[in-house]
């Protein structure tokens, strides 16, 4: 028994060819200026933010910006630029992925052309520029900038109790000792960060490596140059064992609650009644999650920082920061225009309006960030003498994936340093290859 | 919402869901009808592949071609020189806690508590709730973890793992649980003691649902007249279990049994969600992942065979209960 | 049955209050605590979830869930709102379905048919093709991302060119192991004489698959459909790598990922939008329900 007649078969084949056809539709809707792939970290509220810069480029040009946005873009931008089909553009916050691309070709050169180097010159210092290049050619360029070494504590707190500011690290280590002798635990400290837990930790070590041991010795360092073992390091580690306390006694809850709090709920300890704490060390941005987790608190009345202590006097305003750099795989005209426009102070300013960023650009109007606050971490900022940028984001993968490691290892077990060190160095053997 | 936009696409999506199947069997029937254009005796030889063929075809593309591609990848280093097995040398080397030997552990833990737990949880609720006249509601219950996606589940577990310093009231709910009985709240993902046994319980809990789906449906495949028979004699549940449902249900448990098995190898997304593989909870996955990243493509394939090598003796074990099925025939 | 078997005295169970009776009621009730009580334990986490997604940020990270559960009561729509507000949510919404629904069709119909010939047709090379099969399901998907994209590069299976048809391949690709797997076992269990009795009565190949095996196997086919519908449905990266995460082609799964920053601010938005994906699987899982029956196979082959 056949079963079907050729009738059927007809009719199926009909509904076959519409199916075919209708998946073949597809969205063909590439008309008019044409269009550039943008793919970046930032969502949430940042992804609104950036937007928000973007709608005005789009409005002026009619280009049309396809913004992507993913937690895993390291993985996915190496796939796309394997397979042949990268963004035209692509953020990363960490320099070190977009070096592995410039290394291997994947990047198109910036001051070959692209960007007029006179005004970009003129806009930026040296410094932020010179983080740019690789091999002398420009292949990055950074639109927005944070600040790290920021010390919070909580004002009304510190007036109750009578504590000064300090402003040196001894005066810093001798409020620690004060406080802790009055029955609290002066730090707050919060390194789980799921794929990227121990970060915070690294931020501390870097900062005093900076402070401690001078900016040579800091860049030798994420170059690979000087290692982990050598004196100068392991000082460092060892310093940030001071704070910490033996056993991390100086630190809210110990090691368990280092190592267990998400780090956006690091300085809540701040706010409880009673203090469970007296100061977090944290980069400009924890303050939109001070006062969304945290009823009633408001920024300068509950809220202030210092700029961490200089270690060592002579290397006396250093300072650790942290930016936004943007990078150009693929070199179409929309791309051009685009990259353009992202070192514009006016297009930084509509981010930095809304809170969170900071602008590198020398001809940026402080008048535009949106608080005191903010104005006050951008002055630190400027005012650094020695402005540094994160070493870990400036390490390869590998390398600064075994620092935040080793950032857990120690909180874990301070005595252990020794044998952390010796696996850093390790890595650090075969990472910059 | 744009609702114009949504017109326009649903006729598509109506189009795409009667089109495909509409395509798939008017394959399947002409292939029959030129199959039945042959003479009887090559008939058998020719209409397996027919049938056989698109599946295939499918696999070859998406898997095999690029397994051996991948393959071919592992005997490369960073900057694309040849270096042949070395590769296979940095991941294997350095027994037992170097290279890749902490993943391979926790991998084999995996293998044995993740696959065990959930065929005898699976197992538990399919013949308990077969049992009880609100089975639905109660499997729907069961089978919810699996709908969550899971970096859901992840962060669930979070919340049930979360600590608060003793003596501050407890924001976790097992270390709730804890205090309630007067013990001190304690670290579990965070503690390499206990990690791997946390994570494994987080993925447990949400993959009981896919074998208690199958197993279920085996559980049904098995006709009631043999059950009610064997009780109208007078034997008891559990021997009724061990006698009758365990034996027919074997086949489709070595089918559970064996995706959970080769789930368990490839497990990622808990892990890297969770740890990244911190606190001594690594696994090949993720391992693999994080080769990827930095990239390092060689090492990442050479893991990634390193996986799929390991599954062979699951495929022995299988060709066995094959062979003894079909001598059963 | 001859009269005299009629009777039989009343089995001891069933008389009243004797030992096998407080027995047998002592086991059902022990059968119907300990599915419920289990039940009860295992939905804790999924109840913790949900209570959490009506609270507000200020108190997750400072009280447990279950305080919410007694007064005072600070419920809020909040994260539920935030999540319904997210941009591009209706547009990723139908994404999800474009890209679930072909991608479920596809790979149960050719796995249906292939796991037929496995399990009743011979052929050269059977057993090796069926065990390469199950061996590749152990095959990491991240390691055929780079290949794959290659080859859609050159073929032109761009998502501007042909929408998700890129996307339904490669799911059906990884899908069929798990799947003819799956299908082949239930079918190998139906019993040898069906297909005698067929064969008697002169039925077709097509026959034999269409009357008898497929109706046969639903709840098989049943349990293959709504995993693999739940699998893509909450799918994140293969659709990031081979569509992208533009807003036109992103599926539900990116733009819900999305609510949460780079840093992780945001993260309570995260239960509201688990409970919110799930509706979907959940409705196919229900829908699907009715077809755990048994009995089918009852009095299939008598007669």
């Amino acid at each position: 028994m056949m079963g079907l007649r050729l009738g059927s078969i007809r009719v199926l084949a009909l509904l076959a060819g519409l199916a075919v056809l209708a998946a073949c539709g597809g969205s063909g809707s590439s008309a008019g200026k044409g269009s550039v792939h943008v793919l970046a970290v930032w969502s949430g509220s940042e992804q609104a933010s950036f937007e928000a810069v973007l709608k005005p480029f789009e409005e002026q040009t009619g280009i049309k910006v396809l913004y992507e946005s993913t937690r895993d873009l390291d993985a996915i931008l190496q796939t796309r630029v394997q397979a042949g089909n990268p963004p035209e553009i692509a953020a990363a916050p960490s320099p070190s992925t977009l070096t592995t691309l410039a290394n291997a070709g994947k990047l198109v050169q910036l001051d070959n052309g692209i960007l007029d180097m006179s005004t970009f010159n003129a806009q930026y210092a040296p410094g932020w520029i010179s983080l740019g290049k690789i091999n002398g050619k420009l292949y990055q360029i950074f639109s927005w900038a944070a600040v790290k070494g920021l010390i919070w504590y909580d004002p009304k707190n510190f007036a109750a109790k009578n504590y000064q500011v300090p402003d040196s690290w001894d005066s810093m280590i001798n409020l620690q000792s004060t406080i802790k002798g009055a029955g609290t635990t002066p730090w707050c400290i919060a390194v789980e960060s799921q794929a990227a837990s121990g970060w915070p930790g690294s931020d501390w070590v870097k900062e005093i490596v900076l402070s401690q041991a001078g900016p040579d010795v800091y860049n030798s360092w994420w170059q690979g140059k000087t290692k982990w073992s050598d004196p100068a390091i392991k000082a460092a580690w060892q310093t940030w064992g001071t704070v910490l306390g033996p056993g991390n006694a100086n630190v809210y809850g110990g090691k368990n609650y280092i190592l267990s709090t998400n780090f956006v709920n690091g300085g809540d300890g701040l706010f409880k009644k009673p203090p469970k704490c007296y100061m977090h060390n944290q980069a400009s941005f924890i303050t939109d999650n001070f006062v969304k987790q945290n009823a009633g608190v408001k920024a300068g009345d509950d809220f202030k920082f210092f700029p961490l202590p200089d270690v060592n006097s002579q290397f006396a305003g250093a300072h650790v920061g942290a930016g936004d750099a943007f990078s150009m795989l693929k070199d179409t005209s929309q791309a051009r225009a685009l990259i353009k426009y992202l070192t514009t102070p006016e297009a930084q300013a509509i981010w930095v309006k809304r809170g969170g960023k900071l602008s590198p650009n020398k001809s940026f109007d402080l008048a535009n960030y949106p608080d005191e606050i903010t104005k006050q971490v951008a002055q630190v900022m400027t005012g650094a003498k020695i402005f540094a940028f994160d070493a870990g984001d400036l390490m390869p993968t590998d390398m600064r994936n075994q620092y935040w490691k080793a950032v857990l290892d120690f909180v874990s077990d301070q005595s252990k340093l020794d044998s952390i060190l010796a696996k850093l160095d390790a890595v650090q053997a075969t990472a910059y290859k | 919402m744009d609702l114009s936009q949504l017109l326009a696409d649903v006729p598509t999506l109506v189009a795409v869901i009667i089109g495909v199947p509409a395509v798939l069997a008017a394959y399947i029937v002409g292939g029959e009808y030129l199959v039945r254009l042959l003479p009887d005796k090559l008939r058998p030889s020719v209409r397996p592949w027919i049938w056989v063929g698109p599946a295939l075809a499918f696999v070859a593309a998406f898997l095999v071609y690029p397994v051996f591609g991948t393959a071919y990848r592992s005997l490369f280093d960073k900057q694309d020189n040849f270096v042949g097995l070395s590769n296979y040398a940095v991941q294997l080397g350095g027994f037992p806690s170097g290279g890749a030997w902490i993943a391979i552990r926790n991998n084999l833990y995996w293998l044995v508590f993740f696959t065990l737990l959930v065929l005898i949880f699976g197992l538990l609720f399919a013949v308990l709730t077969d049992r009880v006249p609100y089975e639905s509601p109660i499997k729907s219950l069961i089978f919810m973890p699996m709908a969550i996606s899971f970096v859901a589940i992840a962060l669930i577990w979070k919340f049930m793992y979360s600590y608060q310093p003793p003596g501050e009231p407890q924001t976790g709910t097992i270390n709730a649980v804890l205090s309630v009985f007067h013990q001190d709240p304690r670290l579990w993902v965070q503690d390499p003691n206990v990690a791997n046994q946390a994570l494994i319980v987080a993925g447990v809990w949400g993959f009981v649902g896919f074998a208690l789906v199958i197993l279920s449906a085996a559980l049904k495949g098995i006709p009631g007249d043999l059950l009610e028979a064997a009780r109208v004699d007078g034997a008891g549940e559990l021997t009724i279990f061990r006698r009758v449902i365990f034996p027919l249900m074997m086949p489709t448990i070595v089918v559970v049994g064996t995706t959970l098995v080769i789930f368990a190898l490839k497990a990622f997304d808990i892990v890297y969600v969770m740890t990244n593989g911190n606190y001594d909870t690594d696994v090949l996955a993720n391992r693999m992942y994080k080769l990827i990243t930095i990239p390092d493509t060689g090492n990442a394939a050479a893991v990634a065979v390193v996986l799929v090598v390991a599954v062979i003796p699951v495929l022995i074990f299988n060709l066995r209960q094959f062979r003894a099925v079909e001598a059963r025939r | 049955m001859t009269i005299a078997s009629e009777q039989v005295a009343t089995p001891a169970a069933e008389r009243r209050f004797s030992p096998e009776w407080i027995g047998q009621v002592f086991s059902k009730i022990l059968l119907h605590a300990a599915v419920i009580g289990i039940t009860l334990v295992w939905i804790v986490p999924t109840l913790g979830l949900l209570v959490s997604s009506f609270r507000p940020l200020e108190d997750f990270a400072s009280s447990g869930w279950w305080t919410a559960l007694s007064p005072p009561f600070k419920f809020t729509f909040d994260n539920y709102q935030q999540v319904l507000d997210s941009s591009n949510l209706g547009n990723s919404f139908f994404n999800s379905f474009m890209i679930t629904i072909p991608a479920t069709v596809i790979p149960v119909t050719i796995a249906a048919f292939a796991a037929y010939a496995f399990s009743w047709m011979k052929f050269w090379g059977r057993d090796f093709f069926f065990l390469a099969l199950v061996g590749l399901l152990a095959v990491p998907l991240q390691a055929t991302f780079v290949p794959i994209l290659k080859l859609f590069l050159q073929l032109g299976l761009t998502p501007e060119n042909v929408g998700f048809v890129g996307l339904w391949l490669v799911h059906t690709g990884y899908g069929l192991p798990f799947a003819i797997y799956l299908l082949a076992n239930f079918f190998r269990a139906l019993p040898t004489d069906l297909f005698e009795s067929a064969e008697i009565d002169g039925a077709g190949t097509l026959t034999v698959f269409f009357r008898i095996v497929l109706p046969l196997s639903v709840p098989a086919i049943a349990s293959l459909i709504i995993f693999q519908f739940l699998w893509i449905w909450n799918d994140y990266l293969v659709a990031l790598v081979y569509v992208g995460g533009t807003p036109e082609f992103a599926p539900l799964t990116v733009t819900l990922a999305n609510l949460v920053g780079s840093l992780g601010q945001g993260y309570q938005l995260l239960t509201a939008a688990a409970f919110f994906s799930m509706i979907v699987p959940l409705i196919v899982f229900f829908s699907l329900q009715r077809y755990f029956v048994r009995g089918i196979l009852a009095g299939s082959v008598k007669g």
